[in-house]
């Protein structure tokens, strides 16, 4: 299908997929087994200017575009889910300081997140506070020109590795959501420490780790917004991230079909292909076609996105799930395709099943997205 | 530094088809790409340039699709491109190229490096580089692998050998042709391949370099290629058994009878 990409678009797209064939995918499977962390290829994006997709012009970056940062991130999770996924939660990180820093926290963090010099990280989820983001316990109480903080995050991608880090923490319990800050943290804080990293099933590239805040000293000119914007600050940055994670979700599912549809070519079953099978082909066309519709979800969302449509809770929730329930649902039965092989660890497919999965967890589970549809048209029908 | 780099824009198959009546490739349906190992020579010059200063100037003979090999070099951090581009040019072998870039160059005018990739993988004949070279009377140093270091009119190289490598010394201005294992060239940026979408090339043709008419294009090209064909698959050989003094005289016999 014809997007109708503007040129800088189409050649974005054009560098991002270099980059994911020359640099991404012949490094897939060598982090997916080490879970180191990938910045060899982190600093080929970064050369690229990658980075600067998600950063306004003036502050270093290339125009702070939804758009282009969804058809990076598709092209990269094509080769490898894991490395877009450090590459996409910088983004994450960076949306908060884009979205309501004051222009001296802008030019201090920005520059250097714009030229991939550094790599940022949101911080939101506790032990108890996953979806229910209310319940978070990490505290922050202002003592003269300083917070301090003290918490545990965990789950956090990009945690240990990044260098700029916004937390959302409570600096008044008693008025519940709206008692939750933003705040900008820098590694090497006293106080900031990072505690286990994970041993995850998929994404295996990127770390995800625990932050530890004790008596975490941080410079009060470092509060995003004001104080009590903590969850309209995470609301307003999913709203930009969720196409993002849509996207990563969509390159998965595109990159899954690719190599179903080489593999059906080449393996010969019966003295034919077995591309050459009514069942096969079935399966393709229901993949390729749902491939395409979350295209069109995630593409037009961004869209909206960038054209400064505020209110856009609600398609941001219908493509950040459809397009991951759509990765989940391809990658499996591009697996099923390979048969046997595809089983097996030497073939590429099994990883883009593990990969998939957490498009449907994070950056809010899908059920959290069905209720943000869902309550949406119940107020649109009550207008 | 001033450097200018000469590339060339290849056929991408390594598997190019022949017309046999014609004795050209077929050219039709085939991406064209720079040479790949003019894309170390690029490299080589934007990483001299980053490291001493200056200026790299792409230069490449060929038909005005070839400005889209200029525009590449320029995405990874090339200044400008010249394509120089006439019909007059057309059927040039490696003596009427290796005349006609010449000319470009001294048209160009000051520069202290001329870089090309040791050889085209279309024609691999490796005589553009030092044909330049010769046209220009400048020194060349082929097969580089390293560039140690560079002062204003010195540049001491590494050279590579079949067997292990050798030390160079050039004076400056020469020119170097490169290997692979030189460097690794990058992949453009973004703000690169915007520069080079909207760079304006500059283009020559015969009226602009005013060249020796009997020295460019067919008529100053003396080779004549009369056949081309693909070499004929090797058969498979003679195990020849027993013992080994057995061996060597059924050897030595079949020597005489295959040479008679």
């Amino acid at each position: 299908m014809d997007y109708l990409l503007t040129d800088e678009q189409k050649m974005i797209k054009e560098l991002a997929h270099k980059i994911a064939e020359e640099k991404i995918r012949p490094a897939a499977a060598k982090y997916d087994i080490s879970e180191e962390y990938p910045w060899e290829v982190l600093r080929v994006m970064a050369a690229s200017d990658m980075f600067g997709l998600f950063i306004p012009e003036e502050y270093g970056g290339l125009g702070a575009k939804v758009m282009n940062l969804c058809l990076a991130t598709e092209e990269f999770s094509r080769a490898c889910g894991g490395i877009a996924v450090c590459y996409a939660a910088s983004a994450l990180g960076t949306f908060p300081i884009v979205l309501f820093g004051t222009d001296e926290q802008k030019k201090k963090y920005l520059p250097d997140l714009a030229k991939g010099k550094k790599v940022a990280a949101f911080a939101i989820t506790e032990p108890e506070a996953g979806s229910d983001a209310s319940a978070i316990k990490t505290s922050a109480k202002k003592e003269g020109d300083y917070y301090i903080l003290n918490g545990l995050k965990h789950f956090i991608t990009n945690g240990g590795d990044a260098e700029t880090y916004v937390v959302i923490a409570m600096t008044d319990k008693s008025k519940g959501a709206r008692g939750a800050s933003a705040f900008i943290v820098e590694k090497g804080t006293p106080g900031f420490t990072f505690g286990k990293k994970e041993d995850k099933f998929g994404i295996r590239a990127s770390s995800t780790r625990e932050l530890i805040f004790t008596d975490c000293k941080v410079p009060a000119k470092n509060l995003l917004a004001k104080e009590g914007m903590g969850f309209i600050v995470t609301m307003r940055t999913f709203d930009m991230s969720r196409p993002g994670v849509a996207s990563q979700a969509l390159g998965i599912a595109q990159g899954a079909l690719e190599l179903a549809v080489k593999y059906v070519r080449e393996r010969v079953q019966f003295g034919k292909p077995i591309s050459s099978f009514q069942g096969v082909q079935w399966m393709l066309a229901d993949m390729a076609t749902e491939v395409e519709a979350a295209r069109g979800l995630v593409y037009s969302t961004a869209r909206m996105v960038d054209a400064g449509i505020k209110d856009v809770a609600k398609e941001s929730a219908m493509a950040k799930m459809f397009a991951s329930d759509t990765a989940m649902k391809v990658s499996i039965d591009a697996l099923q395709l390979f048969g046997g092989y595809g089983y097996m660890k030497d073939y590429p497919i099994e990883k883009y099943v593990r990969d998939a999965k957490i498009t449907q967890i994070y950056e809010g589970t899908n059920q959290i997205q069905r209720s943000i549809i869902a309550l949406k048209l119940i107020k649109e029908m009550a207008k | 530094m001033n450097i200018i780099v000469c590339v060339k824009q290849v056929p991408e198959t390594t598997e190019v088809r022949i017309n046999p009546e014609t004795n050209t490739l077929i050219r039709e349906g085939v991406k064209s790409i720079i040479n790949p190992f003019d894309m170390y020579a690029i490299e080589e010059g934007v990483q001299l340039k980053e490291r001493f200063g200056g200026k790299v100037t792409v230069l490449t003979m060929g038909p005005p699709q070839a400005e889209g090999a200029l525009r590449e070099a320029i995405s990874m951090g090339a200044d400008e491109g010249i394509l120089v581009c006439d019909r007059a040019f057309a059927g040039s072998d490696t003596w009427a190229t290796s005349y006609t870039l010449a000319g470009a160059i001294k048209k160009i005018g000051a520069f202290d490096l001329i870089i090309c990739g040791k050889q085209a993988s279309d024609g691999d004949t490796a005589q553009v580089g030092p044909g330049i070279s010769t046209h220009l009377n400048i020194p060349q140093v082929t097969y580089v692998k390293k560039v140690e270091d560079a002062k204003e009119d010195v540049m001491r190289l590494e050279r590579m050998l079949e067997e292990g490598y050798e030390v160079v010394e050039t004076p400056l201005p020469a020119l170097l042709t490169v290997v692979k294992e030189i460097n690794e060239p990058r992949i453009p940026s973004l703000r690169g391949m915007m520069r080079a979408k909207s760079a304006k090339i500059i283009i020559w043709s015969q009226k602009d370099l005013n060249l020796d008419p009997q020295q460019i294009g067919l008529c100053g090209s003396p080779t004549q290629v009369v056949k081309i064909f693909t070499p004929p698959q090797r058969q498979g050989g003679q195990i020849l058994k027993g013992e080994i003094p057995d061996i060597a005289r059924q050897l030595v016999e079949l020597s005489r009878s295959e040479v008679s």
